[in-house]
């Protein structure tokens, strides 16, 4: 009698597990909003993350970064200006068309058409031909050893479904059209987008006619946007969701003591760092008139040594960052075990303050993000009051990233004095910082778009040149090194700080992969 | 009477046109949107013909004229974060913040009343003096650290409530219910509570002071005097008559209920209007905000020209008046 | 909104003076919890002046931090340290302090948008009951108008336009003149509605009319005999809104809008704890939390007593 019982309960016991794991629903929660579909209308980690379960470009990247075929089985370069790639046969999109060569001219042209958030994917003159059904060329204007690098995020559409809604062009920023594109997705991808809610929650099937091996187990997600920092971490510590991103530092502890879920930590690509305007004859906030400061080099140098990254790296970043020599990742650039961050040196910064003409400081007002990075704004107030003990006073003004970016960027008209910013390279290369932070600009941002404070030196912009054109790896890392050699160690351009750690939360019963471009692709993910 | 009524119609319209312009000529300077809709690396250009087809280069006057075009048609343009029409977002939105603003609404009456009424008839009782007291610590601390500290006490600590959101909804035409579900019902505890907490202060703390007045008048004395048993004259008559105030008030605070939300639906991360006007002015999505700011408008106008045409169905001294203005 | 509708049940004696030498006293002494509660207000407006005398730290004077006495609990609590009696914030402030300088701030912040809002809502609404027709009709629309929005959104307008207007400013101090115009053009209205329907009621009273009757110009009869006579229920308002002001403070700085960071008030300082509550760190934001709670709530006592003294009826 206690025997079948038993027996009975046990069965039951089972009935009742299998049925919750006939279906698998991973659920997760992100800070910000999953604002388009259209994969090509906003360039921004997170969409393209969540993107890249749905869609898929010709090359993607795997678990390590490295590039691996993605809709492209493989490829080759013809010659330097010409590469062919031969595309995966038998791909069908989720409406049911097959996948073809006129797919991928088709989404050249969209990706560098009108309203494309994503044209510095391929060169604007990049010649892209259709050889056969699948084989396809791009012929180039000159050699460029980098062309696929950002491939993994360049999602090709299917060109049929595009035509029939009417989504030819990207997803237009302006305007009242609406765009099917914004609001439908149709990738090729391991899992299909069911419903989207923008701002509220996107659901995801997985797609059974895809054609690799998933990895997965999930049969159904759910994405959440959970803004609020302490109501995500709740939501992760209560079981409402599988994984959370970001996690606040100081809850990295209490999670992991929680039994409920863990806290993956590892290196991230971007890479925090100050910037000064070493362009203006004079500053627009501070309080010396009639120069600017920070157009001598020593003054720079002094801000580098008064600032003490260790601290801030173990009290703000508890642990979690990497203080970092140069403006890119160590992960990134092979050379860069032979950059050093020069020590902390408050008197050597007093003394090179004198030695520059300001014996007695100055003030200058610091323009800091407060929602944007890791811990930005406790950053910029522990850098504020290292910085008041060699007698600079600073006005802090952090500010939530719409104002701030709107403040120091080029709608703004660069307008800031100092500033704190984060920079991912989008295309893993030291290219892309060169171009962007360290090549001289005009007031309408072209060149150095992002080079705020416009520094400014002819030698780096040739070397910049240079690096864009070499094939040979060797000598493309040596003319990367001498760049920074020139532009970092001896004209201090920017005061690189850390590269902030991911902080993913991520349940127990979830086993994920994390890369340190954040991306959150959960084809990837398993739950138990 | 029917010129009263015209009267206030048309200045509620003027009431309209003006949070309109305000609005409008306010949100002009709440950042740039055209940062927020493209990437860290889009160039100049790029940026300068957005602009251009955003309509953000044209003089201000005609920009209005051409929103208040538009508004007039139920047309708020598309909103810049999302792509979508800002009418279906608001569409999709809308009945989370009733629900919850109705919810906490009610939690605040079935909870205020009562307590009002006790702390009146018991002026000097020390629970009176207790509940006055802890209903006024609920509203003494900021509505998102209530909404935090019940977060981490019901959800995390103890786990009996969703930390997070609506639950699952039903669809009943256009509109979306969570209190049809069990998870819905169970989500929307802790933000309706968190809402409600200040409202029912308010209106406890209202009855209290109605109610203490009412028992004063020379009408209850005389019920009193006529020998009437003290809970009919308590609940009565006394009641009765604070009720009608209260109702009053009641209504009136449901705007502003709805606008307080913002704050909660943060917190709890309530797909809600709140919500979505807050990450809106963190976006600088000017088509939402201008959308939920007239939208909250007009609720409250509405709430406010029934009030008033009620005032003159029940109290004929606003009548007169009305006449001879 | 039901601010104004409380204090306008108020039927206001003329004899304010007379009453207030010993009824009103006697009243205050009667009620325990009110003498409790003005002396934790009188504590903490104390600790706040003379903060500069009485803190152990100066944290706002960013000198004197060392980010490696960050997050330190308070001295009774293991791994606490003697300089810091309630532990440090994520920037190695002193908390107790802190809590000391920001009262400071946040007081300052109220009392001068209470002020604000009751001068400029008074002379309104004084201006409308007296003078009525379109005086009046444009003034309550204008009331009408910005009742529409809640306070926090008119905040949070306000606090946008001025620093689109004026620039962001590298002056912390005008942070401060920002939050105090926010929060006081956003609590007019209700004493301009009191003051108004109390002056309609005063000025057909015969004193008035007698002094209109001699020859004295509006304006002194609205200063000399009808002002004194809305003082009592502006005083109710008044300490209401000090406590919703010193919340919105608060809540402004949790939607990111409020003081700069390097100088702390209560709210900033509770927004900061806010998100070091489930990391253990509970006492960034709950020695501000409480300190702000025990400030509204006396101060909301005070003004609850207020208002039933001042109130005939209630008597």
């Amino acid at each position: 009698m206690k025997f079948t019982t038993a027996i009975l309960a046990g069965a039951l016991a089972l009935a009742s597990f299998t049925g919750q794991a006939s279906a698998v629903t991973f659920k997760f929660a992100f800070q910000g909003d999953l604002k388009s579909l259209d994969p090509y209308s906003l360039n921004e980690t997170f969409t393209h993350g969540v993107l890249g379960n749905v869609y898929e470009g010709l090359t993607k990247r795997g678990k390590d970064l490295k590039i691996i075929p993605g809709l492209a089985e493989s490829w080759e370069v013809l010659e330097p200006t010409r590469w062919r790639f031969h595309l995966r046969k038998g791909v069908k999109f989720q409406n049911g068309e097959s996948f073809t060569a006129d797919d991928v001219v088709f989404s050249a042209d969209r990706a560098r058409g009108p309203s494309s958030d994503v044209k510095t994917r391929l060169p604007a003159d990049a010649k892209v031909v259709k050889v056969d059904d699948y084989t396809v060329d791009f012929v180039l204007s000159g050699p460029n050893p980098i062309l696929n690098a950002e491939w993994d995020t360049w999602y090709i559409l299917s060109k049929k479904w595009c035509e029939e809604h009417n989504s030819m062009t990207a997803q237009p920023q302006a305007g009242q059209q609406m765009s099917y594109a914004a609001l439908h997705a149709n990738g090729t991808g391991p899992f299909i987008i069911t419903d989207h809610q923008a701002g509220v929650r996107t659901l995801f099937k997985r797609n059974p006619n895809w054609w690799g091996k998933l990895e997965s187990n999930f049969d159904e997600v759910i994405f959440t946007t959970i803004s609020n920092d302490a109501t995500r971490v709740a939501a992760l510590l209560s079981g409402d969701v599988d994984w959370a991103d970001p996690i606040p530092l100081q809850d990295v502890p209490r999670i992991n003591a929680s039994g409920v879920a863990k806290v993956l930590q590892g290196p991230e690509l971007r890479t925090i760092f100050l910037g000064f305007d070493q362009y203006r004859p004079e500053l627009r906030y501070s309080n010396i008139k009639g120069k600017n400061p920070f157009k001598d080099a020593r003054v720079r140098e002094a801000f580098y040594l008064a600032i003490d990254e260790i601290a801030i790296k173990d009290k703000v970043m508890r642990g979690a960052a990497t203080p970092s020599a140069l403006m890119i990742s160590p992960l990134l650039f092979d050379l860069s075990k032979d950059f050093t961050r020069p020590a902390y040196d408050p008197a050597k910064a007093k003394k090179l303050f004198a030695d520059a003409g300001y014996p007695n400081g100055f003030e200058v007002t610091m323009d800091c993000p407060n929602d944007r990075y890791v811990n930005d704004e406790a950053i910029c107030q522990a850098i504020v009051a290292m910085l008041a003990r060699v007698n600079l006073k600073i006005n802090l003004l952090a500010q939530p990233k719409a104002k701030y970016f709107a403040k120091i960027l080029v709608s703004g008209g660069y307008d800031t004095s100092f500033y704190l910013l984060g920079w991912t390279p989008g295309s893993f290369d030291s290219w892309n910082i060169l171009a962007n932070m360290y090549r001289c600009r005009d007031d309408k941002g072209v060149g150095g778009n992002n080079n705020v404070g416009n520094y400014c030196n002819p030698k780096v912009e040739q070397l910049t040149k240079e690096v864009l054109v070499e094939n040979d790896k060797g000598k493309r890392d040596q003319l990367i090194k001498q760049a920074y050699e020139i532009g970092q160690v001896q004209d201090w351009a920017y005061v690189p700080l850390h590269q902030q750690a991911l902080a993913w939360g991520v349940s127990n019963k979830v086993k994920v992969v994390q890369r340190p471009d954040n991306q959150i692709l959960f084809y990837w993910f398993r739950k138990e | 009477m029917l010129a009263f009524v015209l009267r206030r119609a048309v200045q509620a319209v003027l009431v309209m046109v003006v949070v309109a312009l305000i609005a409008f000529t306010l949100f002009r300077f709440v950042g740039d949107p055209v940062n927020q809709m493209v990437g860290i690396e889009t160039s100049a250009q790029e940026r300068a013909r957005l602009r251009q087809e955003l309509g953000l280069n044209d003089p201000v006057v005609v920009q209005f004229a051409r929103f208040i075009w538009a508004a007039a048609h139920f047309d708020f343009g598309v909103s810049y974060q999302f792509k979508q029409p800002v009418n279906d977002l608001i569409k999709q939105r809308f009945p989370a913040t009733i629900e919850l603003s109705l919810v906490s609404a009610l939690f605040s009456l079935l909870l205020g009343i009562p307590m009002g009424v006790y702390t009146a008839l018991h002026r000097d009782s020390w629970l009176s003096g207790f509940i006055l007291t802890v209903s006024l610590v609920g509203i003494s601390l900021p509505t998102f650290l209530t909404g935090i500290l019940l977060i981490f006490l019901f959800s995390v600590t103890l786990g009996w409530l969703p930390s997070f959101g609506r639950g699952d909804v039903v669809a009943i035409g256009f509109w979306t219910t969570g209190l049809l579900t069990k998870s819905g019902l169970r989500a929307i505890i802790l933000p309706a509570v968190t809402l409600g907490l200040f409202q029912m202060a308010l209106i406890m703390r209202l009855v209290r002071s109605e109610m203490i007045e009412v028992l004063r008048t020379d009408y209850i004395k005389f019920a009193r005097a006529r020998g009437l048993p003290n809970r009919i004259v308590n609940f009565g008559h006394a009641l009765k008559n604070t009720l009608v105030p209260v109702m009053t008030i009641a209504g009136l605070q449901l705007g502003s209920i709805i606008a307080f939300a913002i704050i909660t639906e943060t917190v709890f991360q309530w797909p809600g209007m709140g919500l979505l006007f807050l990450r809106a002015v963190q976006n600088a999505d000017i088509p939402i905000m201008s959308a939920y700011l007239l939208l909250v408008a007009g609720i409250f106008v509405i709430i406010n020209l029934v009030v008033d045409l009620l005032y003159v169905v029940v109290d004929p001294r606003i009548r007169i008046e009305a006449r001879s203005a | 909104m039901s601010a104004q509708h409380d204090a306008s049940h108020i039927k206001w004696s003329p004899r304010l003076t007379k009453f207030l030498d010993n009824d009103l006293v006697y009243s205050f002494r009667k009620s325990k919890i009110t003498v409790v509660a003005t002396l934790v207000a009188l504590v903490i407006v104390l600790g706040a002046v003379l903060a500069p005398w009485i803190a152990p730290h100066n944290p706002f004077d960013l000198k004197t931090l060392n980010l490696l006495d960050s997050n330190m609990p308070p001295v009774w609590a293991k791994g606490g340290d003697a300089r810091f009696l309630l532990g440090t914030d994520d920037q190695g402030r002193d908390v107790f302090s802190t809590i000391l300088y920001g009262s400071r701030l946040s007081l300052a912040v109220g009392l001068m948008s209470v002020a604000l809002a009751a001068a400029l809502g008074i002379t309104l609404g004084l201006l409308a009951g007296y003078s009525g027709g379109v005086i009046d009709t444009l003034i309550m629309r204008a009331a009408d108008v910005q009742l529409t929005f809640p306070a926090i959104l008119i905040a949070l307008l306000i606090d946008g336009t001025v620093r689109a207007l004026f620039g962001e400013s590298h002056d912390e101090n005008a942070a401060i003149w920002v939050l105090v115009l926010s929060i006081g053009l956003s609590f007019w209205v209700q004493y301009a509605r009191t003051v108004r329907s109390m002056t309609f009621v005063e000025k057909n009273k015969d004193y008035v009319l007698a002094a209109r009757l001699i020859g004295i110009r509006p304006w002194f009869i609205l200063v000399r005999h009808i002002l004194p006579n809305v003082i009592g229920p502006v005083l109710v308002i008044v300490t209401i809104n000090l406590a919703l002001a010193i919340i919105l403070e608060a809540t402004l700085s949790f939607l990111g809008v409020g003081l700069s960071p390097t100088q702390p008030s209560l709210g900033t300082m509770i927004r900061i704890g806010n998100n070091f509550l489930f990391s253990g760190e509970w006492w960034i934001a709950i020695f501000p939390g409480v300190t702000l709670a025990a400030l509204v709530l006396s101060v909301n006592l005070v003004g609850d007593w207020l208002r039933d003294a001042l109130n005939p009826k209630l008597r």
